[in-house]
């Protein structure tokens, strides 16, 4: 058996008490001082999270357009420099494989992925990267990437790199220089907060993690990143997306450029659009705190079973019980009341629009 | 309430005898395991148990667990506080934050449930 892979901020980790578990092979912090106190913090103040175990790709040469544009829902072609993009790749019959980022550089592009399909999109990449001219590299084990997020995150991060952050627009990154070494700074997030994503070298990461606590920001781990981007309504890959769901019925068209393009997955997808019967995802509040989980089955108003939760918990922001589900489309309009079935007990829900919650501009 | 006169479960469940009434909670353990609660169900009272059955449950953020009643018998009463504000649990779970109390069944008794060094050593060699 593999032996579990550790973040070059693991003693950090350690160190500050966090409770480890492992995840996509990885040990990672699921909390420090407590998932409500950490999501409390990313929604008031600013908190930081080690997201190192991400798959970070590298391309660079004149092929490297070309086969992002084939394998990526969304437009490579239109990027603008220090542009980033979201969407999926997806298999020929349009099934998920994941969903990424796509950053668009003068001299190359860069990929993050989840740290599940690491091994599969690298595959993917060069499965399909014949007959195009470009190198593929794994930046993931030379480097680290912190995510920190918050309304407060632009006051944590002034002055720390050699460009000011703060006039990054949402979606653009830029490399820069952090104590005098390279690094990218993006302001992206899965939080639903403003917020940077840092990738330094894998010698810099104490360094970064020391500068961002010793300014307030405060630790926070899985957990609290799951409560976050389920409040946020942010799909996770293996809950929201997996290779039997398109994008379409995940409610991710804005991330799928048809017209003019030729990717895998394209025709499925299209085809897909015009069967409109297939399940949707939508989210749900639960009346009370309990809180519905993955698998729980959903039921209509005439009782009968019209879907399964894929993401449920309590949320310390909005302080409800929210899932989000994938129900027969007949059965998907707001308002519509439901139940859960939570290991034999019937939670009464609502169907309600996402997301749940939305910073304010 | 001192600790070293309670008996436990396996499960992470405390009881204390006074007469042929049981309270019980669950352990500081499980309640520092659990984190943040953000639920409890309680029992209905007049509901009649075996030792081992599934009575309540409570949730944190990321987990559901159930609650397994300690000894056999009627439940007699709940802490109905305890379930409003779930912070006693985590604030207070051998006094505050107890969860209900059972009529113990005739005959019933307490002896199946581990003592507190026994209870201790469990979580030792379960690595905590």
């Amino acid at each position: 058996m593999a032996e579990t892979l550790q973040t070059p901020l693991h003693a950090r980790h350690l160190a500050l008490k966090a409770r480890m578990v492992p995840f996509a092979g990885w040990d990672m912090p699921v909390q420090y001082a407590g998932v409500i106190a950490e999501h409390t913090a990313v929604r008031t103040g600013v908190g930081v999270f080690d997201v190192s175990h991400m798959a970070r790709f590298s391309f660079g040469g004149p092929g490297a357009r070309e086969l992002l544009e084939k394998v990526f829902t969304n437009n490579v072609g239109t990027m603008k420099d220090g542009q980033v993009r979201y969407g999926l790749v997806c298999n020929e019959k349009g099934g998920i494989l994941d969903d990424v980022l796509v950053y668009k550089w003068p001299y190359g592009y860069a990929m993050i992925a989840n740290a599940s399909n690491r091994e599969k999109i690298l595959g993917w990449l060069h499965q399909h990267k014949s007959p195009f001219a470009l190198e593929i590299q794994d930046a993931t084990f030379s480097t680290a990437l912190l995510a920190v997020q918050g309304p407060k995150a632009v006051d944590a991060v002034a002055g720390l790199f050699d460009a000011d952050v703060s006039q990054l627009k949402y979606y653009f990154a830029t490399p820069t220089r952090y104590r005098n070494t390279g690094c990218i700074v993006s302001r992206t997030g899965y939080t639903g907060e403003d917020g940077f994503e840092i990738g330094v070298s894998s010698g810099m990461a104490e360094p970064l993690w020391d500068d961002l606590l010793a300014r307030g920001a405060v630790p926070c781990g899985l957990g609290a990143r799951d409560t976050l981007r389920l409040e946020a309504a942010m799909p996770l890959y293996g809950h929201e997306l997996n290779e039997a769901t398109d994008p379409l019925q995940a409610g991710l068209g804005w991330a799928v450029k048809l017209d003019d393009r030729a990717f895998v997955g394209r025709e499925a997808i299209q085809n897909a659009a015009s069967n409109p019967f297939r399940p949707v995802r939508i989210g749900l509040e639960l009346d009370g705190k309990r809180a519905a989980r993955e698998g729980s089955q959903v039921v209509g108003p005439n009782g009968g079973p019209i879907g399964t939760v894929t993401s449920g918990s309590y949320v310390p922001f909005l302080q409800k019980s929210i899932a989000m589900a994938y129900v027969d489309s007949t059965s998907s309009q707001a308002g519509t009341k439901l139940t859960i079935d939570a290991r034999g007990t019937a939670i009464p829900a609502t169907l309600v629009p996402l997301p749940f919650y939305k910073r304010a501009k | 309430m001192d600790q070293s006169t309670l008996r436990y479960a396996q499960t992470h469940e405390w009881a204390a005898l006074d007469g042929d009434i049981v309270t019980i909670g669950i352990t500081a353990f499980a309640a520092e395991q659990l984190g943040d609660i953000t639920y409890l169900e309680l029992p209905k009272v007049g509901k009649v148990l075996k030792a081992g059955d599934e009575f309540g449950v409570v949730e944190s953020v990321k987990s559901t667990s159930p609650l397994y009643a300690p000894v056999a018998g009627e439940v007699i009463e709940v802490n109905n506080a305890a379930s409003d504000s779930t912070d006693l649990i985590k604030d207070d779970p051998f006094g505050k934050g107890w969860i209900a109390k059972i009529k113990l069944a005739p005959g019933a008794t307490l002896d199946h449930l581990l003592s507190k060094e026994q209870y201790d050593i469990q979580l030792a060699s379960d690595g905590h």
